[in-house]
């Protein structure tokens, strides 16, 4: 379970561009929770999840995972706890390995790096076998680069990643928003059957109104790096789209301009 | 060009494969501009030069020289990644300190020895006296240096191809990999991307070094200047390779990389052995002229190849 306590960020403190982020967030998630983020840009979605897997170390207040306090580990001494899936689909793999070789990174994450042969036989069996639920003939192009996947590819690459090693939670942070809107489909397919196979405890930040109720079990909305809105269960069933617009458009004070969000 | 002209010169160019796989996993695995190479190969020959002047086996001289670049390596790592000093910066400055610290070793030999009162610093220590690795294959009359030099650098030079590609298909030569191609793919599985980095520093230098370590036992001497330009060379190299064999395969850009510095040297003793340069008074101070001009070369005719097989196939 995770539990994220008054966590304040400010990004470039003490100069004119000073951007208070994260002003006093708490979160805690149950095991087995697929959280969906929702807010405004600026609202602090992006630097939340960047809190929890390192590549930001907050000002002040704690994370703790299972009962750790990792407020202050570095992004890859938690990694053995935390996976996640990047915006950028460039991001999430390594271009220059190929597919195999980025598999048995993440096949490794959370334990040391050894001197041992990263691949064996044994692996690509098993890699074989992974690739092959995705669907996308991938299982036959084991040696080659992943450079020469498509974005969609690569995101479904980084998913499977994901799923080499048990987590204590997955983060998605907007994974589909850089495909177009057929691919950015099947990977969020994608990634609800992961998660409910795997019985992952999930964060997914989504831009879109509609995919935050659909996909998941609790929705949480951030506002000038606070929760403003917190539901699951029943009461986030009964929920649509238009409700949760008009709560958004509340705490904002103004009308949503932003297509994305209504039609997404 | 005589043949024994020839075979030097693919020797010269065997002890630059080795340097130019070490400026390779700086420049190209770990995206790390690293000028430590300039003295680092200096440092490999000072030290091996050292001990084999005192009468250490050459055998273990060589790779004391070659630790020795392991650790101006590592130096260089940590400034970067514990000191956050720009990776340049960090370099340059490793590079300029160990100018210093080069001529100490060069000096304090004959010191050791007891030849001279004062521990001071020197430009170059003279080792024609001294044994070398290939001292026990060596005809009386070195008459077939041209020979035993350039197969026992080949021998190195394929004994550690094989170790770097065992190496880089490890975990940890994975995890090195991935720390050079994109850092925060490498953080987010796990890889100590600080620790990694310093680790292929030191593998690299140490490459670089064991270069100058062999080196100073093919010219009789050890000499502070040896290192001008190393990374430059190397680097000629990587593209002239990269250029002439175009693969993304780990193992076979690294033997391009090897072909990369042995065609370099040729084109080198090509250019000063040519009779209408010769004529026009080019020469041996010309070198490092050649060199830059080879580079640019090297670096924008591929791509102007390219331009033009994509206006012809239009």
């Amino acid at each position: 379970m995770i539990k994220v306590g008054q966590l304040q960020l400010t990004f470039n403190q003490g100069t004119p561009i000073e951007n208070h982020v994260l002003r006093g967030l708490n979160l805690n998630i149950k095991k087995g929770e697929f959280v969906t983020i929702i807010g405004s840009n600026g609202a602090g979605k992006s630097s939340l999840l960047n809190v929890i897997s390192g590549d930001l170390i907050a000002d002040s207040g704690h994370i703790t995972i299972n009962n750790k306090d990792v407020t202050r580990w570095p992004a890859w001494k938690r990694a053995g706890m935390v996976a996640r899936v990047f915006q950028d689909p460039m991001v999430g793999t390594c271009e220059n390995l190929t597919i195999e070789e980025n598999l048995a990174i993440a096949y490794n994450r959370g334990n040391n790096f050894t001197l041992r042969p990263a691949l064996n036989r044994r692996l690509r069996v098993l890699f074989k076998e992974k690739l092959a639920t995705l669907n996308l003939g991938l299982e036959n192009r084991l040696s080659d680069m992943m450079g020469l996947l498509s974005g969609g590819q690569r995101q479904a690459v980084s998913l499977l990643m994901s799923t080499l090693q048990p987590s204590k939670i997955l983060l998605l942070d907007e994974h589909t928003a850089a495909l177009d809107p057929k691919t950015a489909q099947f990977v969020l397919d994608l990634t609800n059957e992961i998660v409910q196979k795997n019985q992952l405890t999930t964060m997914m930040v989504t831009h879109s109104m509609k995919q935050a109720l659909e996909y998941g079990t609790r929705t949480v909305m951030l506002h000038q790096g606070q929760v403003v809105l917190d539901v699951s269960g029943e009461q986030r069933d009964k929920l649509t789209v238009t409700d949760l617009l008009d709560m958004f458009e509340k705490t904002r004070g103004e009308k949503v301009t932003d297509d994305a969000l209504l039609l997404g | 060009m005589s043949f024994e002209f020839l075979l030097g010169s693919i020797g010269i160019g065997l002890i630059y494969a080795l340097v130019s796989l070490g400026v390779f996993i700086s420049f190209r695995l770990l995206d790390f501009p690293d000028l430590t190479a300039d003295a680092s190969f200096p440092l490999g020959g000072a030290v091996c030069g050292l001990c084999m002047y005192v009468g250490i086996d050459p055998w273990i001289a060589t790779f004391l020289g070659m630790f020795a670049g392991c650790i101006a390596g590592a130096m260089t790592g940590l400034l970067y990644v514990k000191l956050n000093i720009l990776q340049l910066l960090s370099s340059i400055i490793v590079m300029i300190g160990l100018y210093s610290i080069n001529l100490r070793i060069l000096g304090i030999g004959p010191y050791i020895m007891g030849e001279t009162p004062r521990m001071a610093g020197s430009p170059n220590l003279s080792l024609l006296d001294a044994k070398t690795i290939f001292s026990p294959f060596m005809a009386e009359d070195y008459s077939n240096q041209y020979l035993v030099q350039p197969i026992m650098i080949l021998a190195f030079v394929v004994v550690f191809w094989l170790l770097l590609n065992l190496f880089l298909n490890t975990q940890v030569g994975l995890a090195l990999r991935a720390t050079g191609t994109n850092q925060r793919m490498a953080k987010s599985q796990g890889i100590p991307t600080g620790a990694i980095t310093i680790l292929g520093m030191a593998i690299s230098n140490g490459l670089i070094a064991l270069g100058g370590s062999l080196f100073v036992q093919t010219q009789g001497g050890a000499d502070i200047t040896i290192g001008v330009g190393t990374i430059v060379i190397g680097l000629a190299s990587i593209i002239i390779g990269e250029s002439i064999f175009p693969t993304k395969r780990i193992w076979a850009v690294m033997i391009a990389v090897i072909f990369g510095a042995i065609l370099y040297r040729l084109f080198i003793a090509f250019a000063l052995s040519n009779e209408f340069l010769q004529e026009i008074g080019v020469g041996t101070e010309d070198l490092n002229l050649i060199t830059a001009i080879l580079v640019v070369l090297a670096l924008v005719l591929p791509k102007q190849l390219k331009k033009y097989s994509k206006k012809r196939g239009k």
